[in-house]
């Protein structure tokens, strides 16, 4: 007999139970990125049901730039200590003051240098392999990122030599000094994301619901008005009710307009939208065509 | 959109020019999943081309490197969703020296769409193709034949290139083929039936997709489990809880069944079936769960549950088809590793009994196995692997071959 009443979120969740799992029994030493953001919360309920009535074989790390929603620390530390799980969390901070980071000015997106003390976090608790939410409808190098990608000594990805995966029969063994990232949601899509925080019942950061919030009109987009980013001359400070659709650096993630103020109506409002998540949300990804896969050869998630 | 229940993966197959990308843009943009950003970003880029049109292939080809080539060089994968099913395309390109991109995505697939141009016909390609989707077992098969609009949408062009291709198929056995006239530049066909094919009396590509059946595509009488991890939290409430994690990989258990541990033979009932969600009374293939037993039996990772009515087969000797996927030749004085369900195991290659031509499906008897060849040989391994035919089980009967020195997964195996 067939399995009765199998969704595709029911596919896809056991899919990413599955890589967990594995990642589990056969890197040594894993970790699984852990921001607050939404992808990453639905990875945590992913942990939970994949592990269960176990603790988690690994710690979740956060590498935090400095630049977060408040909303979004908040629940990261609420989350991790409601489950009982160790969070890691390391700064950006601490690689300024060791001088591997050289930031131009105060202000500047901090999204690019997040690899830097990724690397250095990996290498400080000698990490084989960190599991991460990024899904591959997000962006067009993701979509052809393997689910066990591989990074060299220096965390590089390089898209030509990229190992074949087939089946679900996933090559964890690596070198000492490389590493792997693991995308156990690849497959997912938004729409999927939020319809299983609505099938989860998921507490998310308040930030992703419609609410008031002063922004700037700015390079076609909606900027949230913040200590690091206050209206230049000629702009006007407006108020707009609003969401996020993706949560990441204060100064270039921007908010779109909406009224949805649950996971029921963003899913409605997802199925009609006409805009791509990244597209409408973040300027680092707009500098040029390719600059996501230019950032994930240097290291990025 | 919102209320997709299943998923169906599928991929396109096809000469270089064919018209896959066309057809995977069409069919994201007809059914209403391409967003403005997306669509303004490749009209930009189809102008600074000088196209007359917007170049919907654009959407597909990913990497910068193809970009600037105009080219597909690896399997991208693409999401849509209409209110029946959710699809995941993998988008293999159609170059000779990419047979193990095809391959890779081929492995995970319900259907595979073979494009033929309806100027050219079936192709060397086109045999190749659909050799390759047999040999991976894709489930489901579709012909389409795409620019109807180049040939005057002619039925007798259209009915001669099926008869062709129906024929080389059932040579490989293959019975579940469906062919569909269409032009993916215009759109006839795809998502829209359009004017111009009023002779044919089928489905839509789009038709097709959300309704062909896919619940046997799994092995649903075989039940196969191969424990991942064993969970023993120690603590509280769950001192004794001994949980075997891992997925069903075919067939179903219920709480109560007898079920045997293989290679080890030992047996024993199973207790419970515990999932995040509560206990489960039977569960299914290709479902992540946890199962307690009766008796206390050692059991590691690597050793699969089955039941005694179906039993796989034990041994550390079997016969294989390969695809290599490395640059590296195969080395028979070398040992490798062998990955198959959740047992990893030191390997050798003891015969190559022949290579295939993929292209004239000719048997050569040659030693050596490059890139992109399919071979007969014969393997032993250390362990003995718990194992099916592939054809009858494709979880059972799958492996991949890892070589230790580099890491490299470097050839994928179907056991015969
Ligand atoms: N006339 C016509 N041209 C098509 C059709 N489908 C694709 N093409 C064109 O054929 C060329 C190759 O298409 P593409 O999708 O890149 O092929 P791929 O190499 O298989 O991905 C492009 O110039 C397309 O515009 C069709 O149905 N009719
Ligand atoms: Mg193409």
């Amino acid at each position: 007999m067939s399995n009765p009443g199998f969704t595709h979120l029911d596919a896809l969740e056991s899919e990413s139970i599955h890589i967990m799992r594995e990642v589990a029994a056969e890197c040594k030493n894993p970790a699984l990125l852990f921001s607050g953001g939404k992808d990453s919360i639905v990875m945590l309920r992913l942990a939970e049901k994949a592990f269960r009535p176990c603790r988690f074989p690994f710690p979740l790390v956060h590498i935090d730039t400095g630049h977060n929603f408040p909303e979004v620390i908040a629940t990261r530390d609420r989350l991790a200590a409601g489950l009982g799980e160790r969070l890691i969390v390391r700064t950006l901070e601490d690689s300024i003051k060791k001088g591997t980071i050289v930031l131009k000015s105060e202000t500047q997106s901090r999204n690019v240098f997040q690899s830097v003390t990724l690397l250095e976090t990996i290498a400080e608790f000698g990490f084989d392999a960190c599991m991460g939410g990024a899904r591959r409808d997000e962006e067009k190098a993701r979509a052809k990122e393997r689910i066990f990608s591989f990074r060299d000594e220096f965390g590089q990805w390089d898209p030509k030599n990229q190992r074949p995966e087939l089946w679900d029969l996933y090559n964890t063994r690596v070198h000492p000094g490389e590493n792997i990232r693991v995308f156990p949601i690849s497959n997912w899509t938004e729409m999927d994301i939020w319809q299983y925080i609505e099938r989860e019942k998921l507490v998310i950061p308040s930030i992703y619901y419609a609410h008031e919030r002063e922004v700037i009109q700015r390079a076609g987009g909606l900027m949230p008005v913040s200590k690091l980013v206050q209206p230049l001359p000629g702009e006007t400070v407006i108020k707009k009710t609003v969401r996020f659709r993706t949560v990441g650096d204060i100064t270039c993630t921007c908010p779109v307009q909406s009224h949805a103020r649950n996971a029921q109506e963003i899913i409605e409002e997802t199925a009609v939208t006409r805009i791509t998540e990244r597209g409408a949300t973040r300027m680092d990804d707009q500098t040029s065509e390719a600059s996501m896969e230019l950032r994930k050869k240097e290291g990025y998630f | 959109m919102s209320t997709a229940t299943q998923l169906l993966r599928f991929i396109t197959a096809g000469s270089v020019d064919d018209g896959k990308s066309t057809l995977i843009g069409r069919l994201l943009h007809d059914s209403k999943s391409i967003f403005e950003d997306q669509l303004s970003a490749i009209s930009r880029t189809s102008e600074k081309r000088g196209m007359a049109a917007v170049d919907l292939s654009l959407l597909t080809d990913g990497l910068q490197a193809e970009r600037e080539q105009g080219i597909t060089i690896d399997v991208a994968y693409r999401y849509f969703a209409t209110p029946k099913r959710k699809f995941i395309i993998g988008d293999t390109p159609g170059h000779e020296q990419y047979t193990r991109n095809m391959v890779t995505a081929a492995s995970t697939a319900n259907l595979v769409v073979i494009l033929v141009d309806a100027r050219k016909g079936v192709l060397v390609q086109t045999r190749r193709h659909t050799y390759l989707a047999s040999l991976v077992g894709i489930p489901h098969i579709v012909l389409a034949v795409n620019k109807m609009d180049m040939v005057d949408y002619a039925e007798a062009r259209f009915n001669e290139i099926c008869t062709e291709y129906l024929a080389f198929a059932a040579q490989l056995g293959l019975h579940n083929v469906t062919c569909v006239p269409l032009s993916a530049l215009v759109g006839d066909m795809l998502v829209e039936r359009g004017d111009n094919l009023n002779w044919y009396q089928g489905t839509t590509l789009m038709d097709l997709l959300e309704s062909i059946e896919i619940d046997h595509d799994v092995n649903t009488t075989d039940f196969r489990y191969p424990v991942q991890w064993v969970c023993r939290p120690q603590t509280g409430e769950y001192h004794d809880f001994r949980g075997f994690m891992g997925r069903i990989e075919a067939g179903e258990v219920s709480v109560g069944d007898e079920i045997t541990v293989l290679p080890s033979g030992r047996t024993s009932r199973v207790k419970g079936i515990v999932t995040y969600d509560g206990k489960l009374q039977t569960a299914y293939a290709p479902q992540s769960i946890t199962i307690t037993l009766t008796d206390e039996i050692d059991i590691s990772r690597g050793d699969m549950f089955v039941k005694a009515d179906c039993l796989p087969t034990v041994a550390k000797e079997f016969e294989a088809m390969l695809c290599w996927l490395s640059e590296t030749p195969l080395d028979k004085n070398r040992k490798y590793l062998v990955k198959h369900t959740t047992r990893t195991a030191k390997c050798l290659f003891s015969s190559i009994d022949y290579r295939v031509d993929v292209n004239t499906l000719e048997q050569h008897a040659n030693p050596t196995v490059n890139m992109n060849d399919i071979a007969h040989v014969a393997m032993k391994v250390q362990q003995p692997l718990v194992f099916d035919h592939y054809q009858r089980n494709r979880a059972g009967g799958s492996f991949v071959v890892i070589d230790e020195a580099t890491n490299n997964t470097v050839a994928a195996g179907m056991i015969v």
